[in-house]
């Protein structure tokens, strides 16, 4: 296989990877896409894990080190890979979510599919703190259109300045617990709107179904009615016959030439541990943030002593992942309520954008508030401290026997949650690097973490508790647990937890402080380029994938036009 | 149904009373009264699983970890946890012993719990009677329980009891309520394809909600959903 050559190679087929190569496909380029995991099609009845009860599994969904969001998940990889570990330093804490199968992480997200707003790229100007992107929403919005029409998103149009309006499919309607959530979030006069998600609620063309609302996203979709880059992006890419798919395959190095540019990649085959290597015209990483700067940082040569693209020595610097703090509460009003399907889409049905700009906060950088509770199926800890709500209406809680039953249903539904996910700010003192004591399985230094919360995530983390609480109550709900305070950083979640990490390829004009430019395209090497959440310069307090998508597409036709004009 | 075809027969005194012999000896003759059956669960499943994680599966299937003299009181309070007189049947006929031994072979923290639990169940039950529990009557069975299974007694002595008693709820609830038998008995209904229209009008109604019509004109219309979308340049729906 290796003698042959392409236009680009691709590493990496979640969100950026399988953007870029449905966009260079398409574009005439011949692409090699390497993939490290398997392939994967959830419409594969062996790969299917939708609509599956829990009896189908001997541990009933519940979590495994190989699926820790249970056994269900579509996600195969996790936190801990067995092949591939990673260390910390002294004192921090950081958890680095790996997705190891085709698509990538977009297996199992949430589909919530918020752009970045006009302040989103260019937060420095309104508090000062980190770096502006060299490039507004003017540059993306025409991309993000784009997306949003070639992949589906369903949302509302409500003017909001920094939640911008999209090309929407229409929303699913609330379900019970959500409408108890508006009346809430309304009497505090807190705003919400129907949720921004990548799921067809209406058909967008004749290649993917519409959704049938089994809530079961997170399982990845058989009939491929909500984005996952390979059943959205990749297949089609394939069909078209001008892309080599090679799964199983660990890219450990991008190789160059004197002149230090790219000239093809190393990888090794994992089933049969042989080094191969492949030659292309360019090279696109979208390995995740991390995982690209530790291909970057591992490709030395004497043109690149430092690295691939780290002359500027920010090659994973500015390390960051969004925060999040959650809460939940019990609903006296929906005990013993009417039992009918309200799965629905998968997650929420409504949200919260960030209301609070410019007020006066020991903060900066806002946070959403994403939904849950209701009568989900259930599963592996269904019916754990099953009768705990007892002690809010005057019963005993615990015993046995038949009055178990008539708990279980009294109780069943109860529930409203809230999750907060927020913006921190990148500091250049979180970063990842090459641990230079270890190996992976496959001889490639592994990555070492030094992450802090600065004071500002931990005050928005106390700010997300109080408006928690408050809006738990407003919508007629008893908060669960204790609320956590100082010590516990106030809930705040494990830096990497959010599993949102960008920045580490960070953008900018400035070649000494910066790893690529607006167009993700290495200044130290003008034929390698990042098309993962490595080159945000901050990450707004949006889910990223809308902005990989639109950013990998924008990369994509600046490649195609630099090929047409033979700059690369 | 033909879910009692495979049911495991484990009489209760048929296993030897491995903790105090003598007085294991001595209830065989009183107790030996109640058969203790459940349903087995298969070790055959199919469900997406990778190749990796077939083999995790299997490794666990082959293991065992619970003597059956742990089973077998596993068993017991299951039965007392969730009986089976019931149309929709209890923790026995759920299999539910099959699903405590699996989880925790694959959960390491259960393990010393669970084991050290029977231990200190077995010992409180030989000081009160003079007998392992499965090998008391069941009136003193129960009295026991009643001492264990309220988290909110405060009698220090009984905290470890409480503590187990309270995860073999945990588990017990959880291992029937994930099987057919326990859907049935919730009433669940979900998991299977449908077009979601909002809540029943009458549940809106018992609930004092409603769909506000500003809020619905940004919902989907349903007889709308397989005609393919367009928007016009202002980024208005128009099909």
């Amino acid at each position: 296989m290796s003698q042959d050559s392409y236009d680009v190679i691709i590493v990496g087929s979640g969100a950026g990877g399988g953007m870029a190569t449905y966009q260079l496909a398409n574009a005439g380029l011949k692409v090699a896409l390497i993939e490290a995991g398997d392939f994967y099609d959830p419409a594969d009845d062996s790969q299917r894990t939708q609509l599956r009860f829990p009896w189908e599994s001997p541990r009933r969904g519940a979590s495994t080190r190989r699926r820790p969001f249970g056994d269900f998940n579509a996600c195969i990889g996790g936190w801990e890979l067995d092949d591939e570990p990673f260390t910390t330093t002294e004192g921090t804490e950081f958890m680095w979510w790996r997705a190891r199968m085709l698509g990538g992480r977009t297996n199992h997200w949430g589909r919530i599919s918020l752009r970045f707003g006009p302040l989103d790229f260019k937060r420095y100007d309104s508090d000062g703190l980190g770096h502006n992107w060299p490039i507004g929403y003017e540059h993306i919005k025409p991309y993000y259109d784009k997306v949003d029409k070639l992949i589906g998103v369903f949302g509302s149009n409500e003017g909001l300045y920094n939640d911008p309006d999209g090309f929407f499919l229409p929303a699913p309607k609330p379900r019970l617990h959500e409408l108890y959530y508006i009346d809430g979030a309304r009497k505090l006069d807190i705003p919400v709107i129907p949720a921004r998600k990548s799921i067809l609620t209406k058909r967008i063309n004749n290649q993917r179904g519409v959704c049938f609302y089994c809530s079961q996203c997170d399982r990845a979709c058989s009939i491929h009615a909500d984005f996952s880059s390979s059943t959205s992006l990749i297949f089609p890419a394939l069909n078209g016959g001008r892309v080599d798919l090679f799964t199983n395959s660990m890219v450990t190095e991008v190789t160059t030439d004197e002149s230090g540019k790219a000239t093809g990649v190393l990888f090794i085959n994992k089933k049969d541990r042989s080094f191969n290597n492949l030659h292309s015209r360019a090279v696109v990483l979208a390995a995740s943030a991390c995982s690209s700067a530790r291909i970057l940082l591992n490709s030395t040569s004497p043109a690149h002593p430092q690295g691939l693209g780290n002359n500027s020595g920010h090659v994973g610097r500015y390390l960051h992942d969004s925060t999040g703090a959650s809460r939940a509460a019990f609903l006296p009003d929906l005990m013993d309520r009417d039992i009918y399907n309200e799965d629905g889409v998968g997650g929420m049905h409504v949200y919260t954008p960030w209301w609070l700009e410019n007020s006066n906060l020991d903060f900066s950088r806002g946070y959403h508030l994403e939904i849950g509770g209701g009568m989900r199926m259930p599963s592996y800890g269904f019916g754990f401290a099953v009768n705990q709500y007892n002690e809010f209406i005057g019963k005993e809680v615990g015993g046995y026997g038949e009055r178990l039953r008539d708990d279980i249903k009294r109780f069943f539904g109860a529930r409203l949650s809230i999750a907060c996910r927020g913006e921190s700010i990148a500091q250049h003192n979180n970063y990842c690097e090459l641990d230079p004591h270890e190996v992976d399985e496959w001889g490639m230094p592994v990555l070492r973490f030094n992450y802090k919360w600065t004071q500002h995530e931990i005050n928005q983390a106390k700010h997300m508790q109080d408006t928690m609480e408050d809006l738990l109550q407003a919508s007629g709900g008893i908060p669960l647990g204790e609320k956590p305070g100082a010590s516990e950083n106030f809930g705040l979640t494990v830096p990497g937890e959010i599993i949102h990490e960008v920045g580490t390829t960070r953008m900018g004009t400035d070649r000494r402080t910066s790893v690529t430019n607006e167009y993700c395209q290495l200044h130290d090497a003008a034929n390698v380029f990042v098309a993962d959440a490595g080159p945000f310069v901050s990450q707004a307090d949006k889910n990223p994938t809308w902005t990989i998508l639109a950013l990998a597409w924008r990369t994509s036709d600046y490649i195609v036009d630099q090929m047409s004009k033979r700059n690369i | 149904m033909n879910r009692r075809e495979t049911l495991k027969t484990l009489i209760l005194a048929s296993a030897a009373p491995s903790f105090i012999g003598t007085v294991g000896c001595a209830s065989y003759t009183n107790n030996a009264v109640k058969p203790l059956t459940w349903v087995n669960i298969s070790s055959d499943y199919s469900y997406g699983r990778t190749d990796v994680e077939k083999a995790h599966d299997q490794n666990l299937f082959k293991e065992s970890y619970f003597s059956d003299h742990e089973l077998i009181t596993i068993a017991t309070l299951c039965d007392i946890i969730l009986p089976n007189e019931h149309p929709n049947g209890g923790a026995l006929d759920a299999g539910v012993p099959d699903f405590i031994e699996f989880i925790t072979k694959e959960k390491e923290n259960f393990k010393v719990p669970l084991r050290g639990g029977i231990m200190w169940l077995d010992n409180h039950s030989i000081e009160n009677f003079s007998a392992n529990f499965i090998n008391i009557t069941e009136s003193q069975r129960l009295k026991i329980c009643d001492a264990i299974a309220y988290p909110e007694v405060r009698d220090q002595t009984l905290q470890p009891g409480i503590r187990f008693f309270s995860l073999m709820r945990d588990l017990t609830m959880t291992g029937y309520y994930t099987t057919e038998l326990g859907f049935e008995d919730l009433g669940y209904e979900g998991n299977t394809p449908n077009v979601w229209d909002g809540v029943p009008e009458e549940v809106l109604k018992r609930h004092n909600k409603e769909y506000d019509d500003e809020w619905l004109s940004k919902c989907v219309d349903q007889s709308r959903r397989e005609v393919t979308a367009e928007w016009d340049d202002d980024m208005n729906l128009i099909t």
